[in-house]
């Protein structure tokens, strides 16, 4: 089973753990990552608007999603993606594998999200307190997070 | 004569001034690097636009693609900053 939305609206990952154990019979394992509007006191924000490219977005995460499937043992995945004007505080993508064990479901879901942030045609501004506006700038260990799947095959990853 | 749909995200739609548009290539343009070295030319705000050949990815029909890809007529072409998504 596997579920990809990319929205304005929010979600409910409770809701969406439920489901996704709910088609994947057999689970043991049921792992997920929740991404959050940051603002704390070094760095603090009014609000921030993660633009996307609609033709190429969900195509884009299947890619991802597909590609998870091929690396690790999973009964199901689920991929939330918002867009849009977003609050500190507001959630912004939701992960949530389920596998036989652990080991898979947490390292996909590690992956997955390594994979969204280099990989998904999203783009951050953020709207500051005076006023103004900045795109957030890619991180090279954002990059690093994601190449590191290419370069080091984890336990529990299928050889293909 | 090759007719493309282009379209701009993030700080790259900013500085070149719009969203999206169709242009017809003069003869000579195969790939995208020749299509960024021409558009360049064309005003200012593209020249700010593709200033940083390092902070500008590219997809072809929606496929990530590099400077070396091909372009044909009827294709969309995006550019974009680095992704920052997740």
């Amino acid at each position: 089973m596997r579920r990809i939305s990319v929205q304005a609206e929010d979600f409910d990952p409770g809701a969406e753990i439920a489901a996704l154990q709910a088609c994947a019979p057999g689970a043991g394992a049921l792992a997920s990552f929740v991404g959050v509007v940051r603002s704390d006191a070094a760095h603090p924000i009014m609000s921030m608007t993660l633009e996307h490219y609609p033709a190429m977005t969900v195509a884009a995460v299947e890619r991802i999603a597909e590609a998870a499937g091929q690396r690790f043992a999973l009964l199901g995945c689920t991929v939330v993606h918002r867009f849009g004007r977003l609050l500190p505080g507001e959630r912004i993508v939701f992960v949530g594998t389920a596998a036989s064990h652990r080991r898979a479901a947490l390292e996909a879901t590690e992956f997955l999200i390594d994979w969204l942030k280099t990989r998904a045609p999203f783009w951050k501004q953020e709207h500051l307190a005076d006023g103004s506006s900045r795109w957030v700038a890619a991180l090279a260990q954002d990059e690093a997070d994601a190449e590191r799947w290419s370069a080091r095959p984890s336990p529990s990853e299928r050889l293909v | 004569m090759a007719k493309l749909r282009i379209l701009y995200f993030a700080w790259l739609r900013e500085r070149v001034g719009h969203a999206e548009e169709e242009r017809v290539l003069p003869q000579g343009i195969g790939t995208l690097g020749e299509l960024i070295a021409w558009l360049r030319t064309q005003h200012s705000g593209y020249e700010a636009a593709f200033s940083e050949p390092r902070l500008v990815r590219a997809a072809v029909n929606q496929a990530f693609a590099g400077q070396d890809a091909a372009i044909s007529d009827g294709d969309e072409v995006a550019f974009f900053p680095p992704i920052t998504g997740g």
